[in-house]
């Protein structure tokens, strides 16, 4: 069953392999991941759906490389990441990935424009082209007149349009999104979604947790998960 | 290009700060007090010090200096009527000693007078010394008109006299005064010379020149005035036999100064009954005195170091609680893809930049104080560099130290854990 998920196919951007994640609650442990094996191909775009606590986030994590599994393997562009330290998984991350959250996670402090600027510090990029890299992609989600606001001054939709934005950067191969219409307006989360369907056209793989299924419908696959397993998937191909 | 990267690190942290101005003022208001009373004290340290110290090198670092006391149970036997208490150095002591000594370079005998005098119109008592024209060259004024004493005035014994500065604007003596006769007592003196005064010598051990209206030769005021003072207070006569108050002793190196000190009072010891002279070192003065301001330094140093001490904790303290406030956003900075040096090197950044920023304003408040307390007190203060860039360089390593626990405490921060809870 393992192993004709398993290809070498060049489309395969992610993969896990018998992939256990135990938490330690006192003497009980908790198998959030309870020996998962998956493959996900360049170019998908995949909602994750479940029930609460079935382990969703957890996987979502481990998949962005800011959580370490306990055993099993997880396969990065044919790279084996489970042995790398925290320094590289780091720079995975800034080099690959785009997070969205459900409680969006900007920098209050900071301005959107600074925001958006985000990854390009840890990148080493110069302010002037830090500067006008935000701007092309606040125009990209319409918000290219605030700029210089803060967070606090931005509607739910306006500060996940800038969340996105923040993801898109640093031009990532792959963006997490857990629940990102969680917080949003029906409406507006269809707009937050239009505009991930979008990135999806433009090749970006995308990995979404999500509990509306009316959401999960503008996904390419969907993955039920339930107690720390793959339940079933089902796909438009 | 790394440099840049500093630059704009550096200029971030300020910003970061400049969010919470108030907040960041309060944090470091510990190392503004801190180092502004380094500073401060510091200041006024070193200028209480520095006026000792000069006071002391006036006297001349090669010179020894000894006094005529009159020593205390002569002091209550004089108090009967009509004693005559005698008491002092001699002539022969100071012969004594410059024979005896060949380590002397020269030696000044100072003879003090109290007379009647008159410069024209101008009458009033005068402060006479009587000493040899060495004692210009011990104690060097520089000259203002006319000439000092010559040998050749000790030998002939010619009455001359020459005024200090004090000494004639007393008088109402100008340069056109020399030339003229002085009275002094019932004889003559022709006044040859006005030489300036300075202030400020340690009074206890040289007579301040404040204290002197005129130099004339020795062997003339012997001649002239004798030994014996008497003095009329309330109906009771007080008579003193006092060859020599004071003589000033100055030696070839400084080598010599304390070994020529010790045989000098081994000397008098043997010629004197009663302890009626009293000899005193510059030279050890001053190194006591440097010894003082050494330990005056240590405790200064303590107590700056707890109060940077006490500042460095407050700093940690907000820095810590600011690390447990931005929880979210060092989580959202990893999960973005900022190492856990990145982190460290951003929260150090402000700490540095906090406790340097306290660091400025507190030089500023402890350059300001000793002014006002020169301004309004009349003590004297320096600012040296170092009481500057000292603090400076302290309260950046305060930055450093204090700031790095908290630092490393924000790069351990889990971001699966900072980015759930909310
Ligand atoms: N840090 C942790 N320590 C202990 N147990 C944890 C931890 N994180 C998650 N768990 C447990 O792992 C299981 C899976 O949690 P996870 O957050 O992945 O669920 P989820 O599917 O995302 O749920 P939800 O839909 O509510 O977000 C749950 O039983 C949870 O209690
Ligand atoms: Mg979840």
């Amino acid at each position: 069953m393992k192993h004709e998920v398993v290809s070498n196919s060049n489309a395969e951007i992610v993969r896990l392999e018998n992939a256990h994640k135990i938490y330690q609650m006192g003497t009980q442990d908790v198998n959030a991941l309870a020996g998962i094996t998956l493959s996900f191909t360049r170019g998908s775009f995949w909602a994750i759906m479940g029930p609460s606590g079935s382990g969703k986030s957890t996987m979502m994590n481990i998949l962005g490389c800011l959580d370490h599994l306990t055993s099993g393997r997880y396969i990065l562009e044919g790279q084996d990441v489970s042995t790398l330290d925290d320094d590289s998984l780091s720079e995975l991350r800034l080099r690959k990935f785009g997070f969205i959250f459900q409680s969006f996670n900007l920098i209050a402090q900071l301005t959107v424009q600074r925001n958006i600027e985000l990854p390009l510090y840890y990148l080493g990029w110069d302010g002037g082209r830090s500067a006008e890299r935000a701007r092309v992609l606040a125009q990209k989600i319409g918000l290219e007149e605030r700029l210089k606001h803060r967070p606090a001054e931005l509607s739910g939709g306006q500060m996940q349009r800038v969340a996105i934005a923040r993801a898109l950067a640093n031009d990532p191969q792959i963006i997490f999104a857990d629940e990102p219409t969680g917080n949003l307006d029906t409406t507006t989360g269809e707009q937050i979604l239009q505009l991930l369907v979008e990135l999806n056209e433009l090749g970006k793989t995308i990995i979404m947790v999500t509990h509306e299924s009316y959401i999960a419908a503008h996904a390419k696959h969907r993955l039920y998960m339930l107690d720390g397993l793959v339940e079933r998937i089902d796909g438009d191909d | 290009m790394h440099q840049i990267k500093i630059v704009r690190n550096i200029l971030l942290g300020i910003e970061n700060l400049l969010l919470h101005k108030l907040r960041s003022l309060l944090t470091t208001l510990g190392i503004v007090f801190g180092v502004g009373s380094v500073v401060a004290m510091l200041s006024v340290g070193e200028g209480a010090s520095k006026e000792a110290l000069d006071s002391i090198r006036k006297l001349g670092s090669n010179n020894i200096i000894i006094n005529a006391i009159k020593s205390i149970d002569d002091e209550a036997a004089s108090t009967t009527r009509t004693r005559m208490s005698i008491y002092g150095l001699t002539y022969k002591d100071h012969v004594r000693v410059v024979e005896t000594f060949k380590t002397i370079r020269q030696a000044a005998p100072v003879k003090l007078i109290r007379k009647e005098g008159r410069l024209r119109e101008r009458a009033l008592e005068l402060r006479v010394v009587g000493t040899t024209p060495s004692w210009f060259e011990l104690v060097q004024r520089p000259v203002i008109a006319g000439r000092v004493l010559l040998p050749s005035d000790e030998n002939d014994r010619v009455p001359v006299a020459v005024l200090t500065e004090f000494g004639a604007r007393r008088l109402l003596a100008t340069e056109n005064t020399i030339g003229q006769p002085l009275r002094i007592g019932g004889d003559y003196f022709e006044v040859v010379g006005i030489v300036k005064s300075e202030s400020g010598q340690a009074s206890n051990i040289q007579i301040p020149d404040q204290e002197v209206d005129a130099y004339i030769p020795i062997s003339v005021a012997r001649t002239y005035f004798g030994d014996v003072i008497s003095r009329r207070t309330a109906g009771t006569r007080e008579r003193e036999m006092v060859e020599l108050h004071q003589m000033i002793v100055q030696v070839n190196s400084t080598e010599d100064v304390e070994p020529t000190a010790k045989g000098i009072e081994n000397m008098l010891k043997r010629f004197h009954k009663k302890k009626d002279y009293h000899i005193s070192v510059p030279l050890a003065l001053l190194r006591q005195a440097e010894a003082t301001k050494r330990t005056f330094n240590i405790v200064l140093g303590s107590i700056a170091g707890i109060s940077l001490l006490v500042g460095g904790i407050g700093i940690m303290n907000i820095m810590l609680a600011s690390v447990t406030e931005r929880t979210q956003e060092i989580g959202v900075r990893r999960a973005i893809g900022a190492k856990r040096r990145q982190i460290i090197s951003q929260f150090l950044i402000e700490t540095v930049v906090l406790s340097i920023i306290g660091g400025l304003i507190g030089i500023g408040m402890g350059v300001l104080v000793p002014s006002l307390i020169t301004y309004f007190a009349g003590m004297p203060t320096v600012i040296t560099l170092e009481s500057i860039v000292l603090p400076l360089v302290i309260s950046f390593g305060v930055g450093i130290i204090f700031g790095l626990y908290p630092a490393v405490r924000a790069a351990k921060v889990d971001p699966i854990v900072a980015l759930r809870h909310e």
